[in-house]
């Protein structure tokens, strides 16, 4: 099978853990994420396939061939810096040949790859620049075109719109991804931002903050079926309720009883679990309504910011936060009683 | 943002100290020499006012075109060899864990509390042939028999890059610590081997510091009177040594802030020089 393997990855820096139990299989010519807090490991885990670190434990495989001890610079990986750690004392021009300088390609082919990669990231004629006379986006796509300019069997991209005002990040997002579809180069891109993620990859694979995998899935199938209560309340928001299944198909929050469509396998009548729900989907009516799938409450906020409203309702001892667009604003107001009616088919079962 | 130009008194009364004290203590005693240097001599007693430019003349002569070529060299030599030893030693400094660094740069400080005169008897000792390390080669098996390498042009040089040596990594350790640890990183991604990249990423990217440390250890063991006499042979002796010669030896100011003008004025113009050399070898494309 092609692609990138991790098999049993461990990392410790001392007595701490930066990365463990990593077990993944990155497909070749895709784009994947790692998404995580700040803190679990996902740039650790970058470093290590880059070859920048050694892993205390486990190997790594790339088109079966054992990679684990091969040095960085024989790797022939592109990576992307968070710091872009473009070099200071070259031009434009010589950054992005650098790689090429130090395998020996001629002028003349050096030239000719250097003007290719910058008509490629929109930056003709750029060449005689010099790194300081760039704005932050050019930089961008110069660190870019440097990476690129090998033919990587690997892009590795460490959190490199961090620094990037939103407006900015978001375009550079597009334009990357496209990037990566036209030359189908696989593509690792490290982030903490959920949305990122979402715009970017094929498969996004969920770190938390025990330096482990917690998911790693296509970005709608983690948005609809998080793993557990970890992956739920990070990607995205997510109403979490304390419960205990009480059925083959129904569970218990607080004494009213929900529909549900299915159940995790190890979970049966009497455990406890958590019910997560996304606010999207779930629509508030005014008044008491008494029924199954239905929790009433007060609405204690409403938070109307003109693309969406959010309302937020007080039940009997949790909250429960429903989104919808302004055209089917639910007719309630700060203080009057509804009801959160939850659809079977959004209640996602979690056992932890 | 660039403000209005400060205006008023007030406003530039902080660096009025430093201003004085610039005065005082350099530019006038700087005017006093440069006047002495067009003085007459007065044999047997001490000079006298005149404007004449036989001081310059006299020095045109082989002793001194020889002795201040030898200077320039000597102190080039030592630059050299400080920056080439100090830089891979610095940055391996910058490297290690913060205590660690810490240690080595106090015990390079320490260094400092050194006197030249201690240094140059110590270097002397070590090289002798009654208690130097040659006995130590000796016993090693290493070499026949004991010999003397001091006074010699080696001790010399080995005492001055001696003194010049913590001066040289105490400049060059901020802009190695500042560099971005990234960068070697990078050029590693991108292909080149660690050898590789110390001397195109971490060398490249940090040469104005390289050259103005260069000038540094340059222009400050052109300085240098004490060591020269005590670990070279006269003929190792720098222009330091002839100018204190003339002014204390032989009471003849004038020719001495003649040389010591002239002596200047050369290495400043070699320190322009390297510092142009270092600009313009900027950025390349291809």
């Amino acid at each position: 099978m092609a692609g990138l393997f991790l098999q049993d990855i461990h990392k410790h820096f001392g007595s701490v853990v930066a990365v463990q139990n990593v077990d993944l299989r990155i497909p070749h010519g895709r784009f994947v994420c790692f998404l995580g807090p700040s803190g679990c490991g996902k740039t650790t885990l970058l470093r290590l396939i880059a070859g920048l670190e050694r892993p205390t434990r486990g190997r790594i495989l790339l088109e079966e061939a054992d990679i684990t001890d091969q040095p960085a610079h024989q790797r022939n990986f592109g990576m992307v810096f968070q710091s872009l750690a473009l070099f200071p004392h070259l031009s434009v021009g010589d950054n992005i040949a650098y790689s090429l300088r130090i395998r020996k390609a001629d002028a003349s082919a050096r030239q000719r790859r250097v003007d290719e990669l910058l008509e490629l990231v929109r930056l003709p004629g750029y060449a005689a620049r010099h790194i300081s006379q760039l704005s932050g986006g050019q930089r961008q796509r110069v660190a870019i075109a440097r990476a690129l300019a090998i033919e990587p069997r690997l892009f590795l991209l460490d959190e490199p719109l961090s620094a990037l005002d939103a407006k900015l990040r978001e375009d550079m997002q597009l334009e990357m991804r496209m990037l990566q579809q036209r030359l189908g180069v696989t593509t690792i891109l490290v982030t903490h931002d959920q949305r990122e993620a979402m715009t970017m990859s094929d498969l996004i694979v969920v770190m938390g903050t025990d330096n482990q995998v917690h998911q790693m899935g296509t970005p709608l199938e983690i948005y609809r079926n998080p793993a557990d209560t970890f992956v739920a309340d990070f990607i995205g928001t997510s109403n979490l309720l304390k419960g205990i299944c009480s059925g083959s198909r129904q569970v218990t929050i607080s004494g009213k009883t929900l529909r549900i469509e299915a159940l995790p396998e190890n979970v049966k009548a009497g455990s406890e679990i958590t019910l997560s729900v996304r606010p999207e989907d779930i629509s508030v009516v005014a008044g008491v309504r008494e029924g199954e799938s239905h929790l009433p409450g007060r609405v204690a906020f409403v938070r109307d910011v003109g693309s969406s409203v959010e309302i937020y309702l007080d039940c009997s001892g949790f909250q429960i936060i429903s989104q919808s667009t302004p055209k089917s604003r639910p007719a309630v107001r700060q203080g009057d009683t509804a009801t959160a009616v939850l659809p079977p088919s959004a209640c996602v079962v979690l056992t932890a | 943002m660039i403000e209005d130009k400060p205006k008023g008194l007030r406003v530039h009364l902080p660096i009025l100290y430093p201003a004085v004290m610039l005065v005082v203590f350099f530019v006038i005693p700087f005017g006093i020499m440069l006047a002495v240097s067009f003085f007459q001599r007065e044999p047997g007693g001490f000079y006298t006012t005149d404007f004449s430019i036989d001081n310059y003349a006299n020095l045109f002569t082989m002793l001194f075109g020889r002795v201040l070529v030898f200077s320039i060299f000597i102190s080039a030599l030592c630059a050299a060899i400080c920056v080439a030893v100090g830089f891979p030693f610095t940055y391996f400094i910058t490297r290690m864990r913060r205590k660690a660094q810490v240690v080595w740069l106090v015990i390079l400080v320490s260094v400092l509390s050194l006197s030249a005169v201690i240094v140059a008897f110590a270097w002397s000792l070590l090289l002798s042939q009654t208690a130097g390390i040659s006995n130590l080669f000796v016993w090693l098996g290493l070499m026949e028999k004991p010999v003397s390498w001091s006074p010699g042009i080696w001790a010399l040089t080995a005492g001055m890059c001696y003194i010049a040596f913590p001066y040289t990594v105490l400049v060059l350790y901020p802009p190695l610590s500042r560099l971005d640890p990234h960068l070697p990183e990078a050029a590693q991604t991108l292909g080149a081997s660690p050898v590789t990249t110390f001397f195109t990423v971490v060398l490249g990217s940090l040469r104005s510091a390289i050259v103005a440390t260069l000038i540094m250890v340059f222009a400050f063991t052109l300085g240098t009177y004490l060591i020269p006499q005590i670990l070279g042979r006269p003929q190792h002796w720098t222009l330091s040594v002839l100018i204190t010669d003339e002014a204390v030896y032989h009471s003849n100011l004038p020719l001495a802030a003649a040389m010591a003008v002239f002596f200047m004025v050369v290495s400043l113009g070699l320190v322009g020089l390297t510092t142009l050399i270092g600009k313009s070898r900027g950025p390349t494309t291809q």
